[in-house]
């Protein structure tokens, strides 16, 4: 009984969490909804580790829906590049549930939680969607059905602050118009070669050996669409307010993993397809991704050294750190692409920490949390407050937390391409990283004013340490992770030097 | 395609850009119809004369992402309405004013 779904794991992890939401959307309990969607992410967390020893036997899962072979038919692909991503997303999103409830209970009106819940699962199933899928124009759909899903919640935010409305709409109009040129980029592919199957396309595309000006359009409009969608710098200016107004659990799980999953496919893209002409991919990540990642370190980080909201400085670095992993990824090489996934898996523990310990702050505080308003909270809830001061020195890269392990590789990375000036660039964006999250401890801990403790919620503060003692272990024993981002690099870069 | 982006960039009033943005989508989905024509193709459909017809595939990718566009649509039409009902105004520039204001005011 069990096997039959077994059988169908790549599918069901999408599927599953889809189905799921359209059932509890008009539940009118409190409880019942947030229960529902536990269970549902604890099966998906089976499902997962179900497809890991699938993967470590085969090393290869491709699925074809309705049984229609590809390249006529849709099919998810599981392999080495995105089993470590599948773990993790199943991980994570099954702790940020457990910590959503009371959040969402003060947040939101309470006779909405099943409908929050229901979009909730429908951005899980649709980000787990972009994770698996091997076709690109099935790829748009999950696009779009993910960012409706966090739009709508984004908007769950305006009971707290009207602001959140006009964050989700700027988001609504940005995010579409990348998505359609992603659309566009599409069609000029599917005009060119007939497919739309990723691996088909590789076959298809080696026909115009030269390169065809059609096909280098079609690459740009992708590449710009996945850009806007990935808050690459120049085109990110919708994360910081649809990040810093939505509902503080809402935040958790957009920061953690909703641009990563892109990232993840703007790699795969550049990496598996658009290898097949060299000269336009080193022509890209030299001249547009190389020097815009710079850029979004830098100011990504100024930015954020002069945010008074806290929720707003930890999305600006946000940006910086997404420069971190973009600027891996323009390497071209084993090590870039490495420390490229190490960062993407240590990114969203730090970042998904530490929104969640603000959001709890937020929900304590009643009202924006800016730098002010954190006076004594070091004293005041010191379990919480504990986890945030280490998940921000891991954002730093203090040696004993998993950020030190993202900036060791990155810096062997970039030494080995002999990128000094990005390395000098890389440790003095650290540095001032110390200067924006030292503003916060100052707040915490030295101020005048001193507080008795109080009693804080273990609901909360569990899935916070949690995520907190796994940004430690895996400082100290960081090998899954490098492991797991080892293979992803074999896989893609297999596909470079064929 | 061109004109929809347009209207999106410079039009101070937010239901205004949500309609530059369907003129957009549209553009985009009459270049993939475009792409399925045949010459002297008909209607993909099964008969017993051979003809050559129009491609479905790209028909069939639109009808995807016509849905896609009609539910972007729907919720951004809702978010202008509570926009709508939140400051009692859905052009750009008064509420940048009024939000200038209420800042001031909590400083």
């Amino acid at each position: 009984m069990f096997n039959i779904f077994l059988d169908d794991a790549a599918a069901l992890v999408v599927v599953l969490p889809l189905l799921i939401s359209a059932i509890i959307a008009f539940m009118p309990s409190k409880i019942w909804p947030w229960i529902i969607s536990l269970v549902t992410l604890v099966l998906h967390l089976v499902l997962s580790l179900h497809l890991l020893k699938e993967i470590s036997i085969s090393g290869l899962i491709i699925y074809e829906f309705g049984n229609w072979e590809p390249p006529w038919g849709i099919s998810f692909k599981i392999d080495g590049v995105n089993i470590g991503l599948q773990l993790l997303f199943s991980i994570f999103v099954l702790v940020s549930t457990f910590y959503s409830r009371k959040i969402f209970l003060s947040e939101i009106d309470s006779r909405d939680s099943g409908k929050a819940y229901s979009l909730w699962l429908l951005a899980i199933g649709s980000l787990n969607g972009i994770i698996l899928t091997n076709d690109i124009f099935n790829l748009f759909v999950f696009l779009e059905i993910s960012a409706l899903a966090s739009i709508s919640l984004i908007a769950l935010g305006a009971g707290q602050n009207r602001k959140a409305l006009l964050a989700a709409f700027n988001y609504l109009i940005i995010g579409a118009i990348g998505a359609t040129f992603y659309v566009i980029g599409v069609g000029f592919a599917y005009a060119m070669t007939g497919t739309l199957n990723m691996n088909d396309l590789v076959i298809q595309l080696a026909q115009y050996s030269d390169g065809q000006l059609a096909i280098f359009a079609g690459m740009s409009f992708m590449l710009i669409g996945l850009m806007v969608k990935a808050a690459i710098f120049p085109v990110h200016i919708w994360l910081p307010p649809a990040y810093s107004y939505a509902p503080s659990a809402v935040s958790t799980l957009l920061a953690a993993l909703a641009t990563k999953t892109i990232l993840y496919f703007f790699v795969r893209l550049l990496y598996e397809v658009f290898i097949i002409y060299p000269s336009y991919l080193s022509l890209f990540l030299d001249f547009v991704l190389y020097p815009l990642s710079l850029l979004a370190i830098f100011i990504g980080t100024l930015i954020a050294i002069y945010q008074d909201d806290i929720k707003k400085l930890l999305a600006f670095s946000s940006i910086a750190q997404i420069g971190y992993i973009t600027l891996a990824f323009s390497l071209k090489d084993h090590s870039g692409i490495t420390s490229g996934f190490i960062h993407i898996f240590n990114h969203a523990l730090i970042k998904g920490g530490l929104f969640m310990a603000v959001g709890y702050f937020a929900i304590l505080y009643k009202d924006r949390v800016t730098l002010n308003s954190l006076r004594g909270f070091g004293y005041k809830y010191p379990i919480t407050s504990f986890a945030l001061l280490i998940c921000g020195l891991s954002l730093i890269g203090l040696p004993l937390t998993n950020g030190f392990i993202s900036k060791l590789y990155l810096f062997q990375a970039l030494y080995t391409n002999q990128m000094y000036f990005s390395i000098a660039l890389v440790a003095v964006s650290s540095a001032l990283a110390v200067a924006y999250f030292w503003k916060i401890v100052e707040q915490m801990w030295f101020s005048e004013i001193k507080f008795k403790s109080e009693k804080e919620d273990a609901y909360i503060y569990l899935p916070i340490w949690i995520i907190t003692v796994s940004i430690i272990f895996f400082g100290i024993y960081s090998s899954p992770i490098i492991e797991f981002s080892n293979l992803s690099a074999d896989y893609l870069i297999s596909g470079y030097q064929n | 395609m061109v004109g929809g982006l347009f209207i999106i960039i410079t039009s101070q009033n937010y239901l205004k850009k949500v309609v530059g943005l369907a003129i957009f989508q549209t553009a985009v989905f009459v270049f993939f119809v475009s792409l399925a024509k045949v010459l002297d193709g008909t209607a993909p459909i099964l008969t017993k004369m051979e003809n050559a017809y129009s491609n479905p595939l790209p028909h069939v990718l639109i009808l995807t992402a016509i849905v896609v566009g009609v539910a972007t649509s729907a919720l951004g039409l809702a978010l202008v309405l509570q926009i709508y009902r939140n400051y009692e105004t859905i052009e750009e520039k008064e509420i940048q004013s009024l939000e200038l204001k209420s800042d001031k005011l909590n400083v």
